[in-house]
């Protein structure tokens, strides 16, 4: 659960309602999904780097929470640079293997893009409560409540699916069965354990339903909130920061003559 | 009929309907698609499905009930559905955890919770309705002896306070007698056996009630005789730590020693390590330091190192029955359940064949030898998952918490069953909370979270008087 959990930040980023989060980086990752080039992959993730400092975040806990970008963002480009669409000027072959220029730009384009859109949102939702999402989700953008806070108890449970599945494959081998043979057991093994995880997580589902009824939930009574979730000036200030680094990087790659848009 | 502030304990064996018509006063019951419905249930003489938040409910797995991730917000819950003001929510809220004695920041984690706290907060949960009705379905069954009496009191002191009605089912009697001024039992087939105060129902009913498996305040359990045999250590724990992590120990410095035709019980408070000890001796967790040593006569040629045996070296050594019996179960009828383990040991199909019918047999489950495990109840679920264990013959059982929830009559087949095991040679380790399971059984007891972390030998009390 500790890659999950929420870090809590005296910042004001800790403080802003998470709707706004939600809305900053859904404006960068739509602009930033439009195109497919380096320029304003770059320029968006420059601009994004500046503003880590008031991100909350120790450098630790940044680069572990990130870490899984730092390994996915270069293997992106390597692999689109060996085997993606060659264009331009051949640099090197090998075999199957060509890298062109356009092939390098590709890959550079392909795996700054996956920085840019994923630090952002791993940043403002390593901050983000899951209680004050729900909470804006459904007093701000006036999500259906019942679905809302059902989806939030039930995030709730995760933690217990985890020691469920621990208990699970130490069962499996005080029973005797966990050393059948290589892959194709250890494959059986793992559906019939996911299988009892469903049984088990459908038992616990409708008991925690039980408990939410008994405590008035799903009723026709109008529902109150006890934590006002409220929209104001930083949210505001997060949305349009967001919508200015979009920007900027739309006119710098304009500007550089890279911008293409791939869709319509 | 039940009058406002009567305070009543719901009794009955089990499958009587207890549960289900608690469920049906808190309004949870559910729309005629999902089961028949005669006869009619009123709440200040309305339906009391179209009453919600009338009755406050409260149930018995700690785990299930936490709704939200922070104490005060998991509280304010409830009022929240009824529409109540937010100043009022947040004033109900503390007077509600102030009511059930939990003195904790609103904004502390519910996952940090004890088993006791995290019912107390439940029962602040439904009190923040203010319910003129409070419902309590054993909500003590799964706590350690402290939460059973810090939910007690603090149920006590609410009703006490409130003027609330109360309706309690729960097997053990004794816990929730000073509290309760009516007890009424329910009849298997349906209809009332009887009601009145719990002085005259004890009396005119107790040897029945205690046959059934409620356990009657009087009614001494009986403690099977014990055949003194001669005993061979089976497995040296020397200083053990143990932890469910590398390097993280929760416990160390663990001295103790199974032997054949001996149990040993480990005992101490929730959280101290005792399930992870457990299953480090059950061989299923590595020892994080000191030494697990297995002797010849365990070993057999294998490894010292119980950890080292793959998973079927194990079966014929250290059988493992789990608190949850559910993580066990691998099949989908009991048949299939109890062949598992003979099946992994590569019997002979006559042999695998005559374990399980004389296993379902002894445990009075060759009624349900095509059932799914699942569809059981929680005492055959118990029996049933002791049965997997016997079925490949270890020479050490481990059993954790085998007494937890369990009524009466359960509770004295698992002690016959244990007592049996130990006459034949078998050694046993038993994590419990449950002083008569001790009382009965127990050689050597282990107490964790102490001084000392050493086990100390007992004078058996069932060795003595069959002696």
């Amino acid at each position: 659960m500790t890659v999950l959990a929420t870090i809590a930040t005296q910042r004001a980023i800790g403080r802003v309602n998470p709707v706004a989060k939600l809305l900053a980086a859904v404006v960068l990752s739509l602009t930033l999904l439009l195109s497919i080039d380096w320029v304003s992959a770059g320029v968006a993730l420059v601009l994004e780097a500046g503003l880590l400092a008031w991100s909350g975040l120790t450098p630790g806990q940044l680069l572990r929470r990130t870490a899984p970008l730092w390994i996915a963002a270069p293997l992106a480009f390597i692999t689109t640079c060996l085997y993606g669409r060659d264009s331009g000027a051949t640099l090197l072959t090998s075999g199957f293997i060509t890298v062109t220029q356009g092939s390098v730009a590709l890959g550079l384009a392909i795996g700054l893009r996956i920085l840019a859109i994923g630090i952002p949102g791993i940043v403002l939702f390593a901050t983000t409560d899951p209680t004050d999402l729900a909470d804006g989700l459904a007093q701000v953008l006036r999500l259906p409540s019942r679905f809302v806070l059902g989806a939030l108890a039930g995030i709730r449970l995760v933690g217990l699916f985890q020691d469920d599945w621990r208990q699970l494959g130490l069962a499996r081998r005080a029973r005797g069965v966990a050393d059948v043979g290589g892959l194709i057991g250890r494959i059986r093994r793992g559906a019939g354990m996911a299988f009892a995880l469903l049984v088990l997580s459908v038992r616990r589902g409708s008991k925690l339903a039980t408990a939410m009824e008994a405590r008035g939930f799903g009723s026709d009574i109008e529902r109150t909130w006890a934590r006002p979730s409220t929209f104001g000036r930083p949210e505001w200030t997060l949305v349009a920061t967001a919508a200015l680094i979009a920007a900027v990087a739309v006119v710098c790659a304009v500007g550089a003559g890279t911008w293409e848009i791939v869709v319509g | 009929m039940i009058e406002p502030g009567e305070r009543v304990l719901l009794l009955g064996a089990s499958g009587a309907g207890k549960s289900t018509l608690l469920a049906g006063l808190a309004g949870v019951l559910g729309g005629d698609d999902e089961g028949d419905e005669t006869g009619s249930l009123t709440l200040d003489g309305a339906s009391a499905a179209s009453q919600r938040g009338r009755a406050g409910l409260v149930l018995q797995d700690p785990d299930s009930q936490v709704i939200l991730a922070r104490v005060g917000d998991d509280v304010a819950f409830g009022p929240e559905n009824l529409g109540v003001p937010r100043d009022e929510i947040w004033r109900r809220v503390r007077s509600a955890l102030d009511a059930v004695g939990l003195d904790l920041p609103l904004d502390r984690s519910t996952s940090e919770l004890s088993g006791g706290q995290k019912q107390r907060l439940a029962l602040a949960g439904a009190l923040a309705m203010q319910p003129g009705l409070l419902l309590l379905d054993e909500p003590t069954a799964n706590l350690d002896p402290a939460g059973v009496t810090e939910v007690r009191d603090a149920v006590a002191r609410v009703v006490a306070q409130t003027g609330a009605t109360l309706v309690v089912v729960e097997h053990r009697v004794s816990v929730w007698l000073p509290v309760v001024d009516r007890v009424v039992v329910l009849a298997p087939g349906g209809g009332v056996v009887a009601d009145g105060t719990p002085d005259v129902v004890l009396a005119a009913r107790g040897a029945e009630l205690a046959e059934s498996g409620v356990w009657v305040p009087g009614v001494a359990p009986a403690f099977p005789a014990r055949v003194p045999s001669p005993s061979s250590p089976l497995l040296e724990i020397d200083r053990l730590s143990v932890g469910r992590r590398p390097r993280v120990a929760v416990a160390d410095g663990i001295t103790a020693t199974v032997s054949s035709g001996r149990a040993l019980a480990v005992t101490g408070p929730n959280g101290v390590g005792k399930s992870t000890l457990a299953l480090t001796a059950a061989g299923l967790l590595p020892p994080v330091g000191g030494r697990l040593r297995a002797s010849g006569p365990l070993s057999l040629g294998a490894s010292d190192h119980p950890i080292d045996w793959k998973s079927r070296e194990l079966l014929t050594r250290i059988g493992t029955v789990f608190q949850d019996p559910e993580h066990q179960f691998l099949a989908s009828t009991l048949r299939q359940e109890l062949a598992t383990g003979p099946r992994a040991l590569r019997l002979a199909p006559r042999d695998i064949a005559d374990r399980t019918d004389e296993l379902l047999h002894r445990l009075r489950l060759d009624h349900l030898a095509e059932a799914n495990p699942f569809t059981l109840s929680g005492g055959e679920k118990r029996r049933l998952s002791v049965a997997t264990v016997l079925a490949t013959r270890p020479r050490i059982v481990v059993l954790d918490e085998p007494t937890f929830g369990q009524d009466a009559r359960t509770w004295r087949e698992l002690v016959a069953l244990c007592a049996e095991l130990l006459d034949t040679g078998s050694g046993i380790v038993a994590v419990t909370h449950d002083a008569e399971f001790v009382d009965a059984l127990a050689d050597e007891v282990l107490e964790l979270g102490g001084a000392s972390a050493h086990a100390v030998s007992r004078v058996s009390a069932s060795i003595g008087a069959s002696a």
